[in-house]
Formats: structure tokens, sequence, C-alpha cells
């Protein structure tokens, strides 16, 4: 009897691993990712996990062409501009639908800012609209609608802004403004982010949490060979290395959190796997900013100083030549990346003289602030032992990511902060985004990102007059403005600009769609409309 | 009985409140701020307080504490301030998995531990004793973090006999138990030995001895029933520990427990969730202890409640 218990026993094992392998959607494309995916309300999810999965199940006036950073017109079929570049109105595509059947309409749009607008609505993408007329008495609770919002007629939106911006429309771009069916906000409540109703090319077909979300192709989608893949599988709690076994196995399509950082040489050293990688470039600087209210650091020349006496090769080597040695504050995928300017040339020698002349001949102590995950503290040991070489000696201080943004926002804390593992991506393709909320005097305060508490009047009027040029044929004359802005920024050194980030995408050889959507500057990890499987 | 269990539910709910004043308390001591860490970072400044005075986190910190008590009091563990869900939402959806991988891992300390522990003691003192003690120094100082990638690259990937990490089936749960059996069942293995020898040098194991039963037969009937005491004292201690969630195992495994959960929790400052996660797994650890001292009479008739 026992024996035939355990006989038993051993065939269920045994079976078991072929049932859980046929588990996997044949039909279905699969992405592995370690943490787990927090919201899907666009008015709410700012990571860079949810923030593709969101572009697919929602959608907005503007897009970007798949792949690239050209910003175009998407459920807006046109716009104008007025002649003082304050007021916007689009004309919405008739017959788009929501998930739910019914048409998406000029007042869906209304509704839909001022809910991220809204102070119950917690949404951190609020800032982004703060320039519509009457956005500030509507926060206060002073007006019931935003006065600068206006539904024409169902097929008309007009916007007004109180000052010409040139970056507006990549704020109707970007997932804060995607369009929601308020029924159905009303209907889910709270829980929205987990219900979520949109007009995109997926819905939701299923959340298991701590597990899987899988997505469905949307069959009223409005472009009608969009979405490729009839159903995404995103798994989650998958820990990368893994991720990269059940790559190997043919389990997984993509490798959400990318190639784990220690296999990676052996990657890229396996010619099969290789040819699975596809690289780019990404909308990222990695930086230290210099706290220039913080002595010694008052001293530009003692900031140009630390700029001279980076390695950034030898940093780049650290992470395995994952990224590009970087001179300015924007990188090269960014428009205004200024080629000509060379930045800070690696010159100890250089550096020690300007500190002599600063009057740090024997140098000085500091302290340098990084996040505790890997390969953040080799980094900052990289940067502290080039720091030591000029006589600047940086105690390190690791910590979480929380408390290093703590420290950063806090007045006086942090003298020098690398910024890797919580560094700079854009949220959207134009220079403005890159000194707005990092460098520009009007967030300079306690709690911002401009860690290095910067401000330079002269930058920020420069900044100020680029973004009032709103017209398409002034974008190149834009794009020089902010050329000289961050030349000037740069002269102040605030920051030690290290590197750009490169992406390394895994994709299975099953996977069609054009290398491009893989490295997709807006997409993190695969512009999920135009994956497809062969 | 009836009175002993309810001094211990006293004690529980003192422990439970100090727990949560204390959680509480140095959740609010870490320098971060969860406004900040919701509002991502191309918040205004404004932003960040308009969501803190939301989550009403500009209130004074006592007046914070009493709205958490009197929330938990009924019941409502508030929402979480990333993913927006109820806490209880996200405790009930990682309870089924959290209490299968307790209950396997469990079972495979004590599959490990207990007859290596047995045998080690009743071949004292020779190469066996040795090599089984030896082995299960090597189970309690190996990393799980390794052993369980160990595991996953031979068993799952190599031989491919089971599934690459994962929760579904029972297939799944095998290799996670087996890493928190490897661990726990050295622990489990060294503990037995030593409670064992001391029961087969007792006077009434030379009387069966004496009278003639087999071997096996002494320590199955007699001695084993007596050494396995401490043995329920650390199954009520993993009980606890292990609902309160085993972050490293449910990491490389891709398991969705109560661990990860916290984990993911602690990166973000998503303090309900942490408290949820606190109160959650201080309910397991005292529910584990009672269970052990419940058991204690019924293997033990001497053992009485006072």
């Amino acid at each position: 009897m026992m024996r035939r218990a355990c006989v038993m026993l051993l065939a269920v094992v045994l079976l078991l691993p072929a049932m859980a392998l046929s588990q996997g959607a044949k039909g279905a494309v699969v992405i592995a990712f370690k943490d787990d995916i927090s919201t899907l309300d666009p008015a709410i999810g700012y990571d860079w996990q949810n923030w593709s999965i969101i572009k697919s199940l929602f959608d907005g006036l503007m897009d970007y062409e798949p792949g690239t950073t050209t910003l175009v017109p998407h459920l807006a079929e046109s716009y104008t501009i007025s002649s003082d570049g304050r007021t916007y109105t689009f004309k919405i595509r008739r017959g788009v639908k929501f998930t739910n059947g019914r048409e998406v309409t000029a007042a869906d749009f209304k509704y839909s800012l001022e809910r991220t607008l809204h102070p119950k609505t917690q949404s951190p993408g609020a800032g982004f609209f703060g320039g519509i007329r009457g956005a500030k008495a509507f926060q206060d609770g002073k007006t019931k609608e935003v006065t600068g919002i206006t539904a024409v007629d169902p097929q008309t939106l007009r916007i007004t802004l109180d000052e010409a911006n040139a970056a507006f429309l990549h704020t109707m771009a970007i997932n804060f403004s995607h369009v929601v069916p308020r029924e159905e906000v009303e209907k889910a409540g709270a829980d929205f982010g987990h219900k979520p109703v949109g007009s995109g090319a997926f819905r939701l077909k299923e959340w298991v949490l701590g597990q899987r979300l899988v997505l469905e192709r949307n069959p009223d989608y409005f472009l009608k060979d969009r979405p490729r893949a009839a159903e995404i599988v995103i798994q989650v709690g998958v820990e990368p290395s893994v991720a990269l076994l059940r790559f190997q196995r043919g389990e997984v399509d993509i490798l959400g959190d990318g190639i784990p950082p220690a296999r990676f040489v052996q990657v890229m050293a396996d010619a099969n796997l290789k040819g699975l990688v596809v690289t780019g470039e990404q909308l990222q600087t990695g930086y230290v900013t210099i706290n220039t209210q913080v002595k010694p650091f008052t001293d530009v020349r003692v900031r140009r100083a630390l700029n001279m006496a980076i390695d950034k090769t030898k940093i780049v080597r650290i992470i395995n030549n994952r990224a590009s040695p970087a001179s300015q504050v924007l990188p090269p995928r960014m428009p205004g990346y200024d080629r000509a300017y060379k930045g800070y040339a690696y010159d100890p020698a250089a550096a020690r003289r300007l500190l002599a002349e600063a009057g740090y001949r024997n140098g000085f102590s500091t302290v340098l602030y990084a996040n505790n995950t890997d390969p953040n503290p080799r980094i900052a040991q990289a940067i502290q032992a080039d720091l030591r070489k000029i006589g600047v000696r940086a105690d390190l201080k690791t910590l979480a990511q929380s408390t290093v943004i703590e420290a950063g926002g806090t007045r006086g804390r942090a003298p020098l902060i690398w910024s890797g593992g919580m560094a700079w991506i854009a949220d959207y393709p134009d220079p403005n985004n890159f000194y707005w909320p990092i460098l520009s005097c009007a967030a300079r305060g306690p709690g911002s990102w401009n860690w290095a508490w910067y401000c330079n009047q002269k930058a920020e009027q420069m900044a100020k007059a680029a973004d009032a040029m709103v017209r398409a044929d002034q974008a190149a004359a834009r794009a020089e403005r902010f050329q000289a802005m961050y030349r000037l920024v740069m002269a102040d050194a605030p920051w030690i600009p290290i590197f750009n980030e490169r992406r390394f995408t895994m994709r299975s050889a099953r996977l069609s769609g054009s290398a491009a959507i893989f490295v997709d500057p807006i997409h993190i990890p695969v512009h999920y409309d135009e994956v497809g499987l062969k | 009985m009836a009175s002993y269990l309810f001094v211990r539910l006293g004690q529980a709910v003192l422990v439970l409140l100090g727990i949560v004043f204390l959680t509480f308390f140095l959740a609010f001591i870490v320098p971060a701020d969860p406004a900040r860490m919701i509002a991502g970072q191309s918040a205004t400044v404004e932003t960040v307080q308009r969501i803190r005075h939301e989550l009403g986190l500009d209130q004074p910190l006592g007046a914070q504490f009493w709205r958490y008590l009197r929330q938990v009091a009924r019941g409502d563990l508030g929402r979480s301030y990333a993913q927006k869900v109820e806490v209880a939402a996200l405790l009930r959806s990682r309870f089924p998995a959290t209490v299968q991988l307790m209950a396997a891992g469990i079972l495979c300390e004590l599959l490990i531990g207990l007859p290596a522990g047995i045998l080690a003691a009743v071949r004292r003192d020779t190469w066996l004793d040795r090599s089984v003690m030896v082995g299960a120094f090597l189970g309690v100082s190996a990393p799980q973090f390794a052993v369980g990638l160990l595991l996953l690259y031979l068993v799952a990937f190599r031989f491919a006999l089971l599934p690459l990490g994962g929760y579904g089936s029972l297939a799944h749960v095998i290799l996670p138990a087996l890493t928190l059996g490897i661990a726990g069942g050295g622990w489990y293995a060294r503990v037995m030995r030593s409670a064992m020898v001391e029961v087969l040098s007792q006077d009434f194991v030379r009387t069966a001895r004496a009278k003639g039963l087999p071997p096996a037969q002494v320590v199955s009937r007699h001695a084993l029933k007596n050494a396995v005491l401490p043995i329920v004292t650390m199954v009520g201690l993993d009980f606890g520990t292990f609902m309160g969630g085993v972050v490293v195992v449910e990491s490389v495994f891709g398991w969705p427990g109560i661990g990860q959960l916290a984990w993911q929790a602690i990166q973000i400052v998503d303090i309900p969730v942490i408290l949820g996660v606190v109160i959650f797994s201080a309910i397991a650890i005292v529910t584990g202890n009672v269970l052990a001292d419940l058991a204690y009479p019924w293997l033990d008739p001497k053992i009485r409640y006072q």
C-alpha cells in the first residue's frame, strides 16, 4: 500500500513539470520582470515598468512614431496653435472607442486632465499641467473646473496656457494626459488602477497580483493593424538571473529588467545569445550633483576642478561598457544635444591647479552620497578614488534610494550625490525636460530634485525664451537657444555628467518587429503595440 | 486550558500593540518621505506637498498613529501608497502562496532534519555521526540565495525536471521548499541529535532494550516521542517566521509570498503595506508559539497548563 502510494506520488511529481511548462501561452509574447506592477492608472503610474504598459492600454492626443522621438498627432486628427502660442485647438478623431464601447469625446479629455490635476487623485504628473490657465485655482479648490480647458464640441478640445510653452505638445503625449472614461473611473473608484479601461491597443485580460498580468488585443482599436501581438503576458517576481535561464529555455521572450549585470560579459561572449541583443541609446544621463550652496562648492573653480578630475572612460568600463562617457547635461539622442561641445577633459593636473587657485592647495574633505544597489557603490568608489587624486577626500554614504532622495532635497545636506539608480530619464524628448525639474531656479527648494541647489537667472530667462518659440519653423532656432543655455550651465558646473547609459534588450528569435522598437526611447523594455510573433 | 488561552490572547494583543507602535515610529524616523517617492522625479514641490496633505502625512505623528490604530481596530489596514490597493487585498493575494511554502518548507525541514538527527544520535561518535553533523553545518551556513540558484540551475535548467521558478503547481513548490529544508533541516538535525542522545541514555530506554525490543522499535516507540519536544518548539517558530515571508527564497524562485511584498514595500517606503505585513507576521508568530504550547501536553502528559 505504502509502496503504491510512493510510486503514484513520484509519477505525479514527474508529470507536473510537463504540465507546468505547457502553461506558457503559445500565442503570447512573454516578458519577465522582477518587481510587481504597481498601478495602471494613467494619472498615477510613474515608473519605467508601468509607463509602457499604460501607453498600450490608454491613448493621448499626441504620440511618438515607434522607435523614435518624433512627435505626431494620435487621437488628435490635427491641431492648430494660436499666433501667441498660448491656445491649442485639437480636432479629435471620430469613431475612437473606449473598450467599454463608448466613443471618446473632447469632454473625456477635459475630465481626464482635470482628474490628473485634482489633488484627491494624488497624481505625480499634476505639475506638467500647472501652466494651463486656471489650473492653480482649480487645485486650490477655488473653481470647479479648469477654465483653460474647453470641450468646444464633441470633436474639438481647446486648451489655453498662461504662457507659451513649446514642450506643451509633448505633455499631451505623456501618460498623465491620456484619456479615461469617467463612468469607469467612478465605477471602479480607487481601484481604477487595477481595473483600467481605456481606448488603447490592448485591454487588461487578467491580473493576478504578484504573479502575472495579461493584456489582450483590443479588437476595436482605431489603428486597424495594431497591436501586432494577440496577447502579452507579463510575469512578475522573476529574479533577472532566473529570467535569463527561462529565456534560454524559450519560456520568456524579453528580459524586462535587462541582462543581469553579473551575466552580461558571458552573454556578450556567446555568439548565439549576442545575436539576440539589440543595442540603443536612451534618454538618460548619469551625473554627480555638486551642491552649489555648500562650501567649498560655492566657488565655481572648485566645481570645475571636480569636473576635470573624473576619468569617465574608466567608470564606463566598470559597467562593462554599457554606456558612453557624457560631456554635457543632455543625452545624445535628445533634440538640442550639442555635438560641438566637448565638456571638461579629464586632466587631474589642471584640476589640482584650479583647486590651488581657489585656495585649496591641500584639498578638502566632503561627502559623496550614492544609492546602495549594484553597480552604484562601485561607481561611487571610482569617483571617490579619482577625487582623492586631486586631494579631495570624499566620505562615501551608500544608502537606500529613498534616503538619498531625501538627502538631495534637504538644504545643505548632501555636498555630492551620484545619481545612479535614481538617474534622470526624460519624461518626454524635449531639452527643457532636463532643465525645469532638476536645474532650474523654479525647482530649487526643499524636496525638489534640483540636488545641486543650482540657480542662474540668466539660464532661466534663456530657457523661458526658448520655450516661447512654439512654431514648428522655430524648432532649430529653439534647439540652438537650449544649446547656448546648457553651455552656460556647464560653465557653472553644478553637475559632473558621467555617462549616458545604453540599452541592451534581449529578445527571443520568435519575435518580429524592427530593432528600433526594442530600444524605443519612450517605451521600456519594448513598444508593446509594435512587437509581434513570427 | 480556556483560561490559559485567554491569558495568551491577552498577551498577544499587547505584543501586537507594541509591535505596531514600534514599526510606526521607526517608519517615520527613517529619513525618507513617502510623498516624494510617490510624486516621482518631475513633481514640483507643490505636488509633493499636496500628496503629503492628501495622505495625512502633514499631521502630527501622534494624530497619525491614533488614526491608524482606530482604523486597524475596524479591520481596515489602509491602502498602499504605491499600488493604491487595499493592504488587506494585497495580503490576501499573497496568503495562499505563503501558506503553501510554509507547509512545504517545514515538511522538508522535518524530512531532512529528523532522520539525520536520529541517525547521528543512534550511531553516535561514528563516521556517520560526524558526516551528518558536517552536512548539517554546511546546510545551515550555506547562503539560501546560492543554494536556491544552484538547485534552479541543476534541477530546473540543466536537467529540466522542474519548472524554473514561479508558482502554480506542486512542482513549483519543490525547489523553494527544499532550499528552506536544507537550511532548516541542518538546525533540526543538530537539535534532534542532542535531544535523542540525552533520551537514549535514560533508564526507560535501557529497560526497553533489556526486555529485548529491537533497536528500531526502541527509538520509534519510546525515545522519539520524548526527544521531539524541542522540535515542536522549532516548528512553532518556523511557522511564524515562514508566514512572515522568506524574502531571499521568494525572490530567487519568484514565489509570490508575503516576503516579496514586504521587500518591495520597504524599498519605496510604502508605510501602510509595511505595517500590514508586520501585523500579519506578528500574528503568525504569536499563533505559531501558541500552537507549539498547545502541542506540548498532547505529546508529554507530564506538562500541564497553569
